[in-house]
């Protein structure tokens, strides 16, 4: 069982280095999982996989929506393709491509998208997607992952290439606290216990699970009991898990670096409104496109802050 | 008669900008920018009727859209020392609260942006568009678009080159940066793309050759293009040097998305004339 003073960073490193990692490990593995790349090769941290195996390395060229329907190609004659660009080019650039020949068609196709969300910084508002979890989630037999941090992301990738079915995993740029352990078991589907409490709970994914273990500290601190869940899968969503939580607090935190509409925080919102309707706080954009900045200013700015978490579990208590 | 020396000392400043931009920031896409430094110039400072005062519907202006966005360094400066927004305001791209976004958005209204970009493949559509509602309005300015050689992978860049000439655009001027490079090498190594002109003439367009890091023939086929009216949209594919400018960033990918050290920013500065004024860091 994880608990706050298991969870300590051993130092940094980005999820899209995770992701290099894991494919190479699936790689090993599975001799049908192939990489396509859509002149994003460098970003995506996958040197090793690409030297190792050049032949299972496909380059598109800047030609997403031509990529997601050869990844469906590939994938109906057996092959595992998971395919790498930033996460706007991965979804609302090519939607319907996705929608028609990978989902609606049942197609094995991993969509691995790096650069998702504000933390992607300087490029600013045209590359840093916020509805990408909300676009995927909506698309029937989507599985949706976004894993917190390296160690996470390594694993994730090694169970999506053992799972059949479409999936959305999203990923990131920054360098970021690695604090899973190695060797955490990750199960699609499956939320994460970090750490048993009674008087909040907090649901987070992605980057923010690092800010929503800080901010889990801080109001441990001050007498404030956590209970702390990361949803690495929003779709599909551990309710179980959710619903014993919620009804064990009675306020509801979630946390992710996604808009407040459609996200992590709706597949919550949506679950216990039918079996459960608990009080909820939402850490998310406020509905807003991002901007240009370093992405610790980005994530201060937009309301994504360990203070934001602190404050938004203390709005979530107050309303019990 | 073009004051060509005058248009290129200009283009050096503009260099400068670039460098020292993303210097500042240490991000951002010098190598395409310097690239295209010479294009802006000739089309900001001689080439084009527009009004810095900037109006977004740009009624009796001849419009210039950057689709390929990640060059916004080179658009930036040269809007800026064309006058549509104050040249200090370089010193705060790509930081936040600025209005000098990481690529070019209509979002932080900066005057002389038309419409966002930096996801690729998109500016060609939108081209067509003010193409026509200029047609429609009866205004005979003309509209030119840039795009990278690696955007025109994209698949609706192709979309718009059937639109065009079926609409009789003969006020579009499509430019494409014909630098060999995209961000993982070569362009013939990443996606072959062939020849330009075999497959726009086969589309039905006009197309025309530049070195548009020649200010002289940069100036003449841009001038040629723009008053061309026989009922075909041009495609002008224009021949540049990634990084052109800057020795050690000439021809390669390598500087398409890098920013240099402070020793290097110091190699590429001495080997750029500031001829207007640097901005205030
Ligand atoms: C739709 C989309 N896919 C991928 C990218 C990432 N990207 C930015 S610039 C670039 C390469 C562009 O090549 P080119 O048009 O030749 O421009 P150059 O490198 O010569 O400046 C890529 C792939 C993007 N911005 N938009
Ligand atoms: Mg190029």
């Amino acid at each position: 069982m994880l608990s706050l003073n298991k969870l300590q960073s051993t130092g940094k490193k980005a999820t899209r280095d995770g992701f290099g990692a894991g494919l190479k490990a699936a790689g090993d593995k599975h001799d049908n999982v192939i990489m396509l790349t859509a002149d994003l090769r460098g970003s995506m941290k996958s040197e090793d996989f690409i030297n190792t195996y050049p032949d299972r390395f496909i380059q598109c060229g800047i030609s997403e929506a031509n990529m997601m329907g050869v990844a469906a190609g590939l994938a109906t004659a057996g092959k595992i393709p998971m395919t790498t660009t930033f996460a706007n080019f991965s979804t609302g650039r090519v939607y319907d491509q996705i929608r028609q020949s990978i989902a609606y068609s049942d197609k094995n196709v991993k969509i691995c998208a790096s650069h998702a969300g504000l933390t992607l910084g300087e490029d600013g508002a045209t590359h840093q997607i916020l509805e990408d979890i909300g676009m995927m989630r909506m698309l029937p037999g989507m599985t949706v992952i976004n894993p917190c941090d390296y160690n996470q992301t390594k694993a994730a990738v090694q169970a999506i290439a053992e799972h059949h079915g479409p999936v959305y995993l999203r990923f990131g740029r920054p360098g970021w606290p690695i604090f899973i352990p190695e060797d955490q078991e990750f199960v699609i589907g499956k939320a994460l216990h970090l750490n048993e409490g009674s008087d909040v709970s907090i649901f987070a994914t992605g980057h923010l699970v690092w800010h929503a273990v800080e901010a889990a500290r801080q109001l441990e601190a001050e007498g404030i009991s956590v209970d702390l869940i990361n949803i690495h899968t929003i779709k599909p969503l551990d309710e179980a898990a959710v619903i014993a939580s919620a009804k064990k607090t009675g306020a509801v935190v979630s946390c992710e670096e996604h808009n407040k509409y459609g996200g992590l925080g709706s597949a919550i919102a949506e679950c216990l409104s039918k079996n459960h309707p608990t009080f909820q706080e939402y850490v998310a954009t406020d509905d807003t496109f991002g901007e240009s900045g370093t992405a610790n200013e980005l994530l201060d700015k937009y309301g994504l802050g360990i203070k934001d978490v602190v404050a938004a579990a203390k709005r979530a208590i107050a309303k019990k | 008669m073009a004051d060509i020396k005058k248009l290129e000392s200009i283009a050096s400043q503009v260099r400068r900008d670039i460098i020292r931009q993303v210097y500042l920031c240490q991000s951002g896409h010098p190598g395409g920018s310097l690239g295209n430094a010479d294009l802006l110039v000739a089309l900001y400072f001689e080439v084009m009727k527009h009004d810095p005062s900037f109006n977004m519907k740009a009624e009796g202006e001849d419009v210039f859209l950057l689709s390929n966005g990640h060059i916004s360094p080179v658009f930036y400066s040269v809007l800026a020392h064309a006058g549509y927004f104050p040249v200090a305001e370089l010193a705060t791209f790509r930081q936040i609260n600025s209005r000098v976004q990481g690529h070019p958005t209509t979002h932080e209204g900066l005057p002389g942006i038309r419409i966002s970009s930096g996801s690729l493949g998109q500016g060609p559509s939108v081209a067509c568009g003010m193409a026509m509602a200029k047609r429609m309005n009866g205004d005979d300015r003309t509209v030119f678009v840039l795009t990278g050689d690696g955007e025109q992978q994209e698949g609706q860049i192709w979309e718009a080159a059937l639109f065009a000439p079926h609409n009789k655009l003969e006020n579009l001027v499509l430019i494409i940066d014909d630098n060999g490079q995209q961000i993982d090498g070569p362009t013939e190594e990443v996606l072959r793309l062939g020849s330009f002109e075999d497959k726009y003439k086969a589309f039905g367009w006009d197309v025309m050759h530049m070195d548009g890091n020649n200010m002289a023939e940069t100036v003449k086929v841009l001038k040629e293009a723009q008053a061309k009216r026989n009922g075909k949209p041009t495609c002008i594919v224009m021949k540049t040097a990634m990084g052109k400018g800057v020795d050690f960033m000439e021809g390669t990918h390598h500087w398409h998305g890098k920013a240099p050290s402070e020793e290097q920013t110091k190699v590429a500065l001495a080997q750029l004339e500031e001829t207007l004024g640097d901005f205030p860091a």
